[in-house]
């Protein structure tokens, strides 16, 4: 596969734009992937995952064909997915009262969105249930832990998509599968 | 769970990197069969890891690729140029060598318009006529600009000039050779030789350096 990808982007790299629509083919889906786990919304995950591919086509040439080219597209996708978590991080004061809601202030909102009640969590489905304990976890556990159990990576790769070093992206994952234990141990059924 | 040693935890996600040593999973085994706690940890962790990978894999919609096609930024017409720039380097180093090499030498050509001779001993100077009396002999090359040459002795050497005309007396004598550079075409073969002969002999020096 790489041989194939190396060859289509030599052809971008000449001028030829549709040889690119077969590198989007080829990734869009795991690329589409990460970005969702990431943001946890469709949407969002749409838009960032469609930047990244535009990113890597108008930097095309900054990419070292000797290297893996689906970990340089990841390192642009998280890179994106990091920049859009921590724009979204609230910047107004916590304690300003909510608009239209009265003596509602943003500590019940966020309160309300870092954790559910119980009763609303016994009616998630599954796969919500997974993606709602993933977007809880600080997203550097949460970067490292969906590379690598949602992706499939090796740790040697997860170090060179978020430029770190192989031990702290061990710290890393070890912390995060933590972080899930005690989020999941608070409700019965799933441990 | 408070006595059991901190290693513990960290050999249980040694183990489940599937990067732990021999003695470390003997140690882990042992621990865990003696200890609930422990056990339990273990077991939660692996639970977790279970519920992590449950997550189904989701596809990107199915316009996906044609979206991302249509935000691609357009090709400006300059943007081939600047490709093929990026792509030979060396050749664009060498076209603007040219460019700036060749523009200068116009301008010497055209702004080079006063009168100049190498300086040599017994060579008498009237106007702009540089002349070798006769029975003098010049060693050494005379080049002149912008002026006539006049010889009626010798001139041990070589001679050249720059937009000017020479006039050689029967007992005139050039032991090197002469020549007369009237056109800019002309002046840039000269500046081109004169370039490759110090190149050569930079090289020939290096050599007999070594």
């Amino acid at each position: 596969m790489d041989a194939l990808v190396n060859k289509r982007i030599k052809q971008v790299l000449k001028g030829d734009k549709d040889a690119f629509a077969e590198i989007v083919d080829l990734y869009q889906h795991k690329l589409f992937q990460v970005c969702f786990r990431m943001l946890g919304n469709r949407h969002e995950a749409e838009d960032i995952a469609q930047e990244a591919f535009v990113r890597a086509f108008i930097n095309i040439h900054t990419f070292d064909q000797k290297r893996k080219f689906s970990t340089w597209l990841y390192r642009i996708a998280t890179n994106l997915c990091i920049d859009r978590i921590r724009k979204k991080k609230p910047d107004y004061y916590l304690d300003a009262e909510v608009a239209g809601t009265e003596g509602l202030n943003m500590y019940s909102q966020i309160a309300a969105a870092e954790e559910l009640p119980e009763e609303e969590l016994m009616k998630l489905e599954l796969q919500d249930r997974i993606q709602y304990e993933i977007s809880r976890l600080p997203d550097k556990y949460r970067s490292a832990i969906v590379l690598k159990y949602m992706e499939e990576l090796s740790l040697q790769e997860i170090s060179e998509i978020l430029e770190l070093p192989l031990g702290t992206v061990k710290t890393r994952i070890h912390r995060g599968r933590e972080a899930l234990r005690k989020q999941l141990s608070k409700q019965p059924n799933f441990l | 769970m408070n006595a059991c040693p901190e290693r513990i935890v960290h050999y249980m996600h040694e183990y489940l990197d599937g990067e732990i040593t021999r003695e470390h999973e003997l140690e882990l085994k042992t621990h865990l069969q003696s200890c609930v706690d422990c056990q339990a940890h273990m077991h939660e962790l692996s639970n977790v890891v279970a519920f992590v990978k449950g997550a189904a894999h989701v596809k990107a919609p199915a316009d996906f690729a044609n979206s991302v096609m249509a935000r691609l930024p357009k090709e400006k017409s300059h943007a081939g140029v600047s490709r093929w720039l990026r792509r030979h380097p060396i050749l664009t180093a060498a076209a603007l060598f040219f460019l700036f090499m060749s523009s200068a030498l116009f301008t010497n050509f055209n702004e080079e318009q006063q009168f100049s001779f190498t300086k040599q001993e017994n060579v008498i100077v009237e106007g702009e006529t540089v002349i070798i009396p006769e029975g003098q002999v010049v060693t050494g090359d005379l080049v002149v600009k912008n002026g006539d040459v006049r010889i009626d002795g010798e001139l041990d050497g070589n001679l050249t000039i720059i937009n000017g005309t020479k006039y050689m007396a029967s007992t005139a004598n050039i032991t090197g050779t002469s020549e007369e550079i009237n056109e800019v075409f002309d002046w840039l073969w000269f500046h081109i030789k004169d370039g490759a002969k110090d190149f050569i002999s930079f090289f020939e020096k290096e050599e007999t350096k070594k």
